[in-house]
């Protein structure tokens, strides 16, 4: 128990450790608010290219463009997609951007197909009930079909920040001190192994836990025309 | 009213409809009935485009529908269609279901668009159900909403794709009282039904279509008592 107290001390208290962990917290939660963002709306565009081969029954320029994108960044693995991005693009400047690049376009795809297969589960009818009452097919999609497509985007959505909150543990393979570089730091400091990685997962956890929390929340709301 | 000429339907390469002659006068309503995967609904959707007609001409009103720059929209909020499975847009109440599109066209004020709409609702017989949502009714209420939510635009025609078929039998009577009224009131009606005992006390005209092509056409009377062709008297003995 002493040992416990001893290691604690050491890893989170002494010299201001702790600020360590905060300040690797900050990168983490801010790359991926930053991605997240980016990677909404880079997915509702390739979406929206990719609906266009539905409309008109057929393959289109646009949705050409999506499939190929989608198909090579579900492809590769992240770790490469971020190395490629920020040795090849950024040229070693700029590293957080670089990390917001690469998972918000790294989501993109996965972005992408959640929002399609939300909006292909809505029933056809409602897209025919809406175009018989005059409306234009724009209005449709935004008054009746994305109201409903948003029920089952979310939940799938929201599984995909979680992923992508997690992901961001690689940014350190680019010197990017974020909460898994802070307790690798640490680690090599301090000469302990249990209580930087325990107090990094701990970390982490929590996050997602509140993440979760927020969208259960969320999704409680918009649930609201389902109750009897 | 409806002037439909020699009509075709291509599903690639299976032909659906295969020449389709009639013409509608304003205030009729005519039923459409035959087998199932005689072209009937198709007919009906290609009425208010929800089908792209292969070829062939049809106008409604002063409007011809294969003209290439029709403002499709415009041609719609004259022409009302009720569904088979409603569609109700369950994410609104059931008066925001009426509203919607009358506010979105502009045709109205919010407040005028929603006194109409209760103004409908009551006339179909759900006024109580204006602040509900969709899956709170039960399927006959539902399908009045969608026939009121039609009505909203003041149509000139209105169209009805089997709208009692997918209704428990004990709902079926209270739908077709709302349309037999409408038929009374002098709205131009086309409906696609399976309900003969509807078809022959309110149609002025029944259309008997089989394979593709309206097969027989007349009173009420014409076609159930004295049909012609062998099938329509195949057909009425399969379901009479």
């Amino acid at each position: 128990m002493d040992q416990f107290a001893a290691d604690f001390y050491k890893v989170f208290i002494r010299a201001n450790r702790y600020e360590m962990f905060l300040d690797g917290l900050k990168v983490t939660i801010g790359v991926s608010i930053a991605a997240v963002i980016l990677g909404v709306i880079l997915g509702m565009i390739l979406a929206i290219m990719k609906m266009t081969e539905v409309r008109k029954g057929r393959k289109t320029l646009f949705s050409v463009i999506a499939n190929i994108y989608i198909d090579i960044i579900r492809g590769t693995p992240s770790v490469v997609q971020l190395l490629i991005i920020y040795f090849l693009v950024f040229h070693t400047q700029m590293g957080i951007v670089a990390g917001v690049v690469t998972f918000g376009i790294n989501s993109s795809a996965y972005v992408a197909e959640i929002i399609r297969a939300g909006i292909m589960a809505v029933d056809n009818g409602q897209m025919e009930a809406g175009r018989s009452l005059g409306l234009s097919y724009g209005a449709t999609m935004k008054d009746i079909i994305l109201p409903q497509a948003i029920k089952n985007i979310l939940p799938a959505l929201g599984n995909e920040f979680i992923v992508l909150v997690k992901e961001t543990a690689i940014l350190g393979y680019v010197s990017i001190q974020d909460l898994t570089k802070a307790s690798d730091f640490i680690m090599s400091r301090t000469y302990t192994l249990f209580m930087p990685l325990i107090g990094c997962a701990v970390i982490y956890y929590l996050l997602i836990k509140l993440l979760t929390f927020g969208l259960n929340a969320f999704e409680r709301r918009l649930r609201q025309s389902d109750i009897r | 009213m409806i002037y439909v000429n020699n009509l075709h339907k291509y599903f690639g390469e299976l032909e659906v409809l295969k020449g389709i002659n009639c013409r509608i006068e304003k205030g009729e309503c005519v039923c459409v009935i035959g087998p199932s995967g005689s072209g009937k609904s198709t007919f009906l959707r290609c009425l208010n485009l929800l089908e792209q007609p292969t070829k062939g001409e049809i106008t409604i009103g002063n409007t011809n529908l294969m003209d290439k720059n029709l403002n499709v929209d415009e041609l719609r909020k004259g022409v009302g269609m009720v569904f088979q499975h409603f569609n109700l847009f369950p994410h609104l109440t059931i008066l925001e279901n009426v509203t919607l599109a009358p506010i979105r066209h502009k045709m109205m004020s919010e407040e005028e668009a929603k006194k109409k709409a209760m103004e409908l609702l009551d006339r179909v017989g759900v006024a109580d159900k204006a602040d509900n949502y969709p899956v709170q009714l039960s399927g006959g209420q539902k399908q009045r909403v969608a026939i009121a939510r039609s009505l909203a635009l003041s149509p000139e025609v209105m169209l009805f794709d089997e709208p009692t078929s997918a209704l428990d039998p004990e709902m079926v009577g209270e739908v077709l009282e709302v349309m037999k009224q409408l038929a009374k009131e002098g709205m131009t009606m086309v409906v696609v039904t399976h309900e003969m005992g509807f078809a022959r006390e309110v149609a002025d005209r029944v259309f008997f279509m089989d394979e593709g092509i309206i097969m027989e056409e007349g009173t009420p009377s014409d076609i159930f008592d004295h049909a012609k062709e062998e099938r329509t008297k195949t057909f009425l003995s399969k379901v009479l």
